[in-house]
């Protein structure tokens, strides 16, 4: 399956960004194949609202099936729960040790949006 | 790291004049100026800009004379009336919703980025201040105030600081909203009067029903109309929102506004002294962790 | 005659003076409260509320049993409030700026546009002052539609004040705009007038004339005279300051309650506009 982790650089080993919406990039690491792909996501800074609808449509359309990352906003996580995206919280670390933690059940699933939108 | 923001609705209650104040006497907090719209606070605490970078958001159409028709389908399409009868775009009233250029038939429209205000990092006298300006006309949709305080919060990590106070916008909006979020408290800073009143309950509904976010009240010029603090206190203590203080009116507010100092650097007197013991309380509080309301607990009841 | 009366800095006697003028036009003038955010020109008029409505903006709603989820409608919509996941859409109302490109784009036309509501428009009589007010919902976002509203109401033949917004953002343009003069009211210190140079500002790229009344005068310090002089601004009406005053609005009261003589100073304002506003129009058609 695919997993999205939001990252601050395009790298496996980049911190990972809490951010959602406007996260500077977005890692997808299919784990079955072990393929990644990188989306550089730091033009959706230019939406005035809505940036984390935005990043959810994207990841939607990607087929990722799980989400890691700091926080979500209403609007996101409904675009997510929609989309049938499992998100799951973590806040620091590299986007590897994100996805191990992941995979490895440790991390805690996001039943709703943590923060109100627009940050 | 916490984050304490100052709001009272409408204007003029004092706000950014007890947060310049409170910035004098705490001794390890970043500001930001989440008042982007009408930014004051940098009056007082004269910031030296060591950064600053445009901020755009949304978009604006322009059209492109030389390949106009003139066929007026954008105009006829345009709900906000922005396109002139000459066929040029109107900064002001354009909301940069694209529909023009989609109905163009022959692509004169450009959509292009706006740059709608400033954002600036600086050093002042009291710590360092993140600050923005938005333009004239531009939309105040809380994404510039969001961007002031993740800026701060990037700020305050680097410089090793564990507060962050922000003079917060005015009303009840969006900017207001965006200031608000995730915040560890508000303090705030009303007025009482028969608007002032009105709209400490509407900031009240906002901030704690809506967003369950911990919150103090300063009652500034108090002694303006003692039975309408006395309600006002009543008012508070039945939603369970703590007494900071309450400030005696006094013209050495403005006095030392216009010598450009913030009240606490002016001199001393019985609004200095309230101002300093109301700071020694919201320390209190948010070291307590905000939900320490116990019998020691410094918070005032009552007017003096 | 149109005039709107704003402050880039909230707190100066904005609707001080606006309920004041409003106060000695009585039948031969309206009062419109355009600070939809936070109207509070009813707490010193108490009016009597004849008349309400709800004031809705355009939202998409899609039939789904047509849509083929081809997203075009997505792609189109510049405020992200439109997401088409496999086999169903997203809207996000509270996104919408109406501004109808879903409608116009969808190949199957099956987006029809459906209501929200982002407040209420009221009306009434202050005595023989005809009121009208916006009040947005709490938390919304779109004022400038309500305040367009709250214009339409605008009395053909009588003196309007348009009680603006503080500030100079889009809310402040959509209340100011059309309007024949705009007065700036300020207080002569640092933080006013700062405030007041962005709203000179503001006017200017709207091509309003506009003039200055200075609140609480004796308070401050002469920059705001040099400000309006090099601007060339007229500062058309200094108001004191005393406590008595602003014991009086904590109250509710009027200024001219406490202080009646200064109802002519408010008469003669309003006829020093509307010279003012005559001399722009033969300015203007020369």
């Amino acid at each position: 399956m695919i997993v999205a982790v939001t990252a601050k650089g395009p790298e496996l080993s980049s911190e990972v960004d809490p951010r959602f919406g406007r996260a500077a990039y977005i890692v997808f690491i299919d784990t079955d194949t072990g393929d990644v792909e990188v989306l550089d996501n730091r033009k959706n800074a230019e939406a005035l609202r809505g940036a984390g609808i935005q990043t959810a449509s994207t990841v939607a359309e990607r087929g990722a099936k799980a989400l890691v990352t700091g926080h979500c906003g209403p609007n996101a996580f409904e675009v997510l729960k929609s989309a049938g995206i499992k998100v799951a919280n973590q806040s620091g670390g590299t986007v590897k040790s994100a996805l191990d933690a992941f995979l490895d059940d440790k991390l805690q699933i996001m039943e709703k949006a943590d923060v109100e939108g627009n940050s | 790291m916490k984050e304490l923001i100052v709001l009272s609705g409408k204007g003029g209650a004092g706000k950014t004049s007890l947060c310049a104040a409170f910035a004098c006497l705490a001794k390890d907090a970043v500001l930001a100026d989440c008042d982007v719209d009408a930014a004051d606070l940098h009056i007082l605490l004269e910031p030296f800009v060591e950064w600053e970078e445009p901020f755009s958001g949304g978009l604006e159409a322009r059209i492109r004379e030389d390949q106009c028709i003139q066929c007026g389908d954008c105009r006829e399409a345009c709900r906000f009336g922005a396109i002139t009868e000459d066929f040029h775009v109107d900064p002001v009233s354009c909301e940069g919703c694209g529909v023009c250029s989609w109905v163009c038939p022959v692509e004169a429209v450009e959509l292009t980025v706006r740059q709608s205000g400033i954002l600036y990092v600086s050093r002042t006298r009291v710590g360092p201040m993140v600050h923005a300006r938005l333009g004239i006309a531009e939309e105040n949709s809380g994404k510039l105030v969001a961007e002031v305080r993740r800026r701060a919060r990037v700020v305050a990590e680097e410089a090793g600081r564990t507060l962050i106070l922000a003079d917060g916008p005015p009303g009840l909006g969006c900017p207001v909203i965006s200031s608000v979020t995730g915040a560890d408290g508000v303090i705030l800073v009303a007025e009482p009067t028969v608007s002032g009143f009105h709209d400490l309950a509407r900031l009240a509904e906002l901030v704690q029903d809506h967003f369950h976010i911990p919150t103090l009240v300063v009652i500034n010029k108090w002694d303006l109309h003692e039975e309408l603090t006395r309600r006002m206190e009543t008012f508070c203590a039945e939603r369970n929102i703590l007494m900071a203080g309450h400030i005696p009116y006094d013209l050495v507010m403005v006095k030392s506004m216009i010598q450009k100092k913030t009240v606490v650097e002016y001199g001393e007197g019985p609004v200095v002294q309230e101002i300093r013991n109301i700071w020694h309380r919201v320390e209190s509080w948010m070291s307590l962790g905000n939900g320490g309301q116990d019998d020691s607990s410094p918070m005032r009841k009552g007017i003096p | 005659m149109i005039i709107a009366i704003a402050s880039g800095k909230g707190g100066t006697g904005k609707t001080t003076l606006a309920t004041a003028m409003a106060g000695v036009l009585g039948a031969g003038g309206q009062l419109l409260d355009c600070d939809v955010e936070e109207p509070n020109a009813h707490l010193f008029l108490n009016p009597r509320i004849s008349e309400s409505r709800r004031v809705t903006v355009p939202v998409p709603r899609i039939d789904e049993s047509k849509c083929t989820y081809c997203r075009k409608c997505q792609e189109v919509c510049r405020f992200n409030a439109l997401v088409v996941l496999p086999g169903h859409v997203l809207v996000f109302d509270q996104l919408c700026h109406g501004c109808g490109g879903c409608v116009r784009r969808c190949p199957e036309r099956c987006i029809t546009e459906g209501e929200r509501e982002i407040g209420f428009v009221e009306k009434g009589l202050a005595g023989d002052l005809e009121w009208v007010q916006g009040r947005l919902r709490i938390g919304e976002a779109m004022a400038p539609p309500l305040i367009r509203e709250v214009k339409k109401e605008m009395s053909p033949g009588k003196t309007v004040l348009i009680d603006a917004p503080p500030g100079t953002s889009c809310p402040v343009i959509a209340s100011v705009q059309g309007s024949d003069f705009v007065i700036l009211v300020t207080e002569p210190t640092p933080f006013g007038r700062h405030d007041l140079k962005l709203a000179i500002d503001a006017v200017r790229v709207l091509g309003i004339p506009c003039g200055v009344v200075l609140n609480r005068a004796d308070m401050g310090d002469r920059g705001t005279h040099e400000l309006c002089s090099v601007e060339g601004i007229p500062v058309l009406l200094e108001i004191p300051h005393d406590r008595k005053t602003a014991e009086n609005y904590a109250s509710g009261g009027l200024i001219t309650d406490v202080h009646p003589e200064y109802k002519d100073s408010f008469v003669s304002l309003a006829d020093d506009i509307r010279r003012r506003i005559f001399q722009e129009r033969r300015r203007r058609t020369a």
